[in-house]
């Protein structure tokens, strides 16, 4: 089984990197956007191991995401 | 005093820590993160700057959920002393032993300079030795420095006089212009700035000393 975790900053949390990543286009003559923000994504191969959302929610706390400025989406990609 | 300086991969600043502290009369040991347990009789545990685990993640999160990490959390716990640098404050943070988190800086660089700090608290093991309002110079050298705590948060922060030093101007958008906090109960101070790098007369000046000096009172 594979899942994916999909890991954004929460909304009011300043995103330097995606102001970057806005200004560089904007020197590349492309149009200013509205807003772009930078997350992760993180895809983890279970293997052989039963998946279980309450751990993988306690892996998202403790290591994977920081709650304070992150917010995070667990998604199925292969049964 | 004895201390315990934690080295993770990618620490990189332990030996000026070292240094600063002997100015100061304070013994030393390194410390590996892959050990359970902290020295015996030791009164100080220092985290100092660098890239550990260079800084994979988010900086310090790794770091922050190693083996000794454990043994610093209960050291911090039962009152002991930690103070952390830079990627230690980082480290810090991320641990949970200090509240918010350190985010990248809002102009996108590596800043590297030296900086004026207003002493905000001089009512703390670390900043005893200065004067309430006082501003040193230390240097800052950084990536992600820009302290980010909820509006909640910073306000406990500012009641309970828990931030201890503010940039005087603001390098790195740090809310409220944060460069060091102290835990609630008084114990664990972390700081983006360097005051083990103005400890002798071979730098600029020697106004990071005093943290140094704060621990013996």
């Amino acid at each position: 089984m594979k899942i994916r975790v999909i890991i954004t900053l929460k909304n009011g949390v300043l995103d330097p990197q995606g102001t970057a990543v806005s200004h560089a286009l904007v020197s590349m003559n492309y149009p200013e956007m509205k807003s772009i923000r930078q997350g992760k994504v993180i895809d983890i191969d279970l293997g052989q191991n039963i998946y279980n959302e309450d751990m993988m929610h306690e892996i998202c706390r403790k290591l994977l995401v920081n709650t304070v400025i992150e917010d995070y989406k667990i998604t199925i990609l292969e049964e | 005093m004895k201390s315990a300086i934690i080295i993770f991969p990618g620490t990189n600043r332990e030996q000026d820590m070292r240094h600063a502290l002997n100015r100061a009369g304070i013994e030393s040991e390194f410390v590996f993160c892959n050990q359970k347990d902290l020295p015996e009789n030791i009164q100080l545990v220092v985290l100092a700057g660098g890239f550990s685990y260079g800084d994979y993640l988010r900086t310090g999160v790794m770091a922050a959920n190693s083996n000794i990490m454990n043994a610093v959390k209960e050291f911090a716990h039962n009152g002991g002393l930690v103070l952390g640098v830079c990627n230690g404050f980082q480290i810090l943070c991320e641990a949970g032993l200090l509240e918010g988190v350190l985010m990248r800086n809002t102009n996108g660089r590596f800043i590297c300079k030296t900086v004026d700090l207003k002493i905000e608290n001089n009512q703390t093991p670390f900043t005893n030795s200065y004067e309430k309002g006082q501003v040193i110079n230390i240097p800052i050298a950084h990536g992600e420095g820009n302290y980010f705590a909820d509006s909640e948060t910073l306000k406990s922060l500012e009641d309970n006089g828990q931030i201890v030093l503010r940039y005087t101007d603001n390098p790195n958008g740090s809310q409220n212009n944060i460069a060091g906090i102290i835990n609630k109960k008084g114990n664990v101070l972390g700081m983006m700035p360097h005051p083990e790098n103005h400890v002798d007369d071979l730098q600029k000046n020697q106004e990071g000393l005093g943290v140094f000096l704060s621990l013996l009172k």
